[in-house]
């Protein structure tokens, strides 16, 4: 470990914390020495491997970044000069997202509403939460593999596309944003059901006071007071959306091109099956099919790009919630 | 849910009853021939449940000690501009996509290990069983510590900051090192939040599956540590990884009611985790804390 070195200042200078006579690291007990060194050793391995993988992502990531690379669509070719861009996964991956959250915030606001603000019968109350926990509790490749049997019914038949034999093909970008909302929802529902429950009654009852109705105070009190939880989940969940790989892999047939089914521009483009850079990563590594390490890595860097900018995004939003409501920063997930 | 992946497991029950859950044959072979159209084929899935154990079981022993000794260090030892590094630090590590874990994983990770740390006579030793590439049980543990470390680790120093700072300053006055006084009072007083920290990670370990399946070897090999040091670097197939591997073959009605069950199993492991650290968590009810 001679690279953690640097951060790692010598036993005499003990950080400042400490002061007076037992204040020095030599003091101790060899036990508790040892605890000091790995606890030491523990934080630096983990600054080191974050570093790792940023460094090393960027390395690589525009070693082999071309700007082609993001405007082309990915083409069927022997050799990676002509197997095209990942235009066509960048446009998955947004679409999932904006599929994934526009069904997962609206729905997760509303049930952290009525469970909090309403709540009766308490019994479903609580049942709302144990299957917003189960969900969360699931892991998302068993979740894309219960999608695949739900839209494989006729009855879904429109948000995917009948295969050759008849049989609902059960794959499309329905399919597999409805499941990625499943995702962010968990994320969203606590978010938001963490602020209004730390929403001070007063601020209610003041409401209620002036006579407002419950509905009136929601909107016009309670909504704008969580807004910044609400975005702080939204964008945690969309984080957790665009780095889900396993139900894309499984729920939006694995063709690298996005092929719309039918003529209905937007619609069509939908229920087509497609990729996003995820599973365009996953194709393009030694693991995949295409075993192009450097268009994954490129595709990767953008990836990485891509979340750490909702990562400043989540930051702000917190620091600027937390701001307003006074209370301190909290390290979330 | 629960409802939806038992019926499609249910022609798996009833033409098996429990056996599948046993060891026995090559379970790649018995899948490859149900994805053929052999429709009697005796599957034993030992060594899919016994590689997804395995695997989650090392990575959460190695992620929990890691994590307790970092959340020691940012609480009690890193001076406040390291502290500021670090939330952003393990907040970034908790967000990367697994796929670029898995990424560097195969394509840094496994050669690696594949041309520098197994020796050739290591490869020789075993030719006859199985071809050590480096992909196998080493370089998962190493990956699915790596993701999972973030999660103990940001969830125990949540914790650790809602222990209140007298019970700290409290032990520091009674003449222990700041050190010992988090590991034996703090610590203790958080300890539900650590089972259910544990528990999260868990299942999360237990459900990643694009990562194993490019990490892993993708051999449904039990790694044996009676074959001595070596079995860390065989390889092994999880669960998970084994219902992406089959995603292709979900036509065919054998393979798919292979997969579904192993679906179920792993939504029923992820909810007896949540059950089991539920109940930790009450045995500790007279530790905490009254806030």
């Amino acid at each position: 470990m001679a690279t953690s070195e640097p951060l790692r200042p010598p036993l005499a200078s003990a950080p400042r914390q400490r002061r007076g006579r037992r204040s020095s690291v030599r003091s101790w007990r060899l036990r508790d020495q040892v605890v000091w060194l790995c606890a030491w050793l523990a934080g630096a391995l983990l600054c080191l491997v974050a570093g790792a993988i940023v460094v090393f992502l960027a390395v690589k990531g525009l070693a082999f970044l071309r700007p082609s690379l993001l405007v082309e669509s990915p083409s069927a070719s022997v050799d990676q000069a002509g197997s095209g861009g990942f235009l066509d996964p960048m446009i998955g991956t947004l679409t999932m997202a904006a599929i994934g959250t526009l069904l997962a915030t609206p729905l997760a606001v509303a049930s952290a509403l009525w469970v909090v603000e309403y709540g009766r019968p308490r019994r479903l109350a609580a049942l709302v939460e144990t299957a917003i926990e189960v969900v969360a509790a699931t892991p998302d490749i068993v979740l894309a593999i219960f999608g695949l049997a739900l839209f494989q019914f006729g009855i879904f038949a429109p948000l995917s596309f009948r295969a050759g034999a008849g049989g609902v093909y059960g794959r499309s970008f329905f399919a597999a944003g409805i499941m990625m909302s499943l995702i962010a929802l968990p994320l969203t529902y606590t978010a938001t059901r963490n602020g209004l429950r730390a929403t001070p009654r007063q601020l209610r009852e003041a409401s209620y006071a002036l006579g407002k109705t419950r509905i009136a105070t929601i909107r016009r009190v309670l909504l704008p007071k969580v807004r910044s939880d609400i975005a702080t989940g939204a964008t945690l969940g969309l984080g957790r959306i665009i780095g889900s790989t396993a139900i894309v892999v499984l729920l939006l047939g694995a063709t690298l091109q996005n092929s719309p089914q039918g003529s209905v521009p937007l619609l069509g483009f939908l229920r087509g099956t497609g990729s996003t850079l995820t599973s365009y990563i996953f194709e393009n590594s030694p693991a995949g099919e295409g075993n192009a390490p450097q268009k994954a890595y490129a595709a990767a860097f953008v990836l990485i790009v891509i979340v750490l900018v909702l990562n400043a995004v989540v930051a702000r939003i917190s620091r600027v919630g937390a701001a307003a409501a006074g209370s301190s920063g909290r390290l979330t997930l | 849910m629960v409802v939806f992946v038992t019926a499609r497991a249910a022609p798996l029950f009833s033409s098996q009853g429990l056996s599948w859950l046993g060891s026995g044959g090559d379970v790649d072979t018995q899948i490859g021939a149900m994805a053929n159209g052999a429709t009697h084929v005796q599957v034993h899935l030992w060594p899919l449940i016994y590689g997804s154990l395995l695997t989650t079981a090392l990575a959460i022993v190695l992620a929990l000690a890691i994590s307790l000794l970092t959340a020691i260090f940012i609480v009690d030892l890193a001076p406040a501009r390291v502290r500021s590094l670090m939330l952003p630090v393990i907040r970034l590590l908790a967000s990367v996509p697994s796929v670029i874990y898995g990424l560097i994983g195969i394509l840094v990770l496994v050669p690696f290990v594949g041309n520098d740390l197994i020796s050739a006579g290591q490869k020789e030793s075993v030719i006859n069983v199985i071809q050590l590439t480096g992909a196998g049980l080493l370089v998962s543990v190493v990956i699915l510590t790596v993701m999972v470390t973030p999660i103990i680790t940001a969830l125990t120093v949540e914790a650790l900051a809602s222990v209140p700072r007298s019970w700290h300053e409290g032990a520091v006055a009674l003449g222990l090192n700041p050190v010992r006084a988090t590991i034996t009072v703090s610590l203790r007083a958080i300890r539900p939040a650590i089972v259910a920290a544990t528990a999260l990670a868990a299942a999360r370990a237990l459900g990643e599956a694009i990562v194993i399946d490019m990490v892993s070897g993708g051999k449904s090999f039990s790694p044996n540590p009676a074959d001595g040091l070596i079995f860390i670097y065989e390889p092994l197939r999880t669960m998970a990884s084994t219902i992406i591997d089959q995603g292709e073959n979900l036509s065919v009605p054998a393979v798919r009611s292979t997969v579904y069950a192993l679906a179920l199993l792993l939504m029923v492991s992820g909810l007896v985790l949540s059950l089991a650290s539920r109940l930790i968590r009450r045995s500790f009810r007279r530790y905490e804390l009254s806030s």
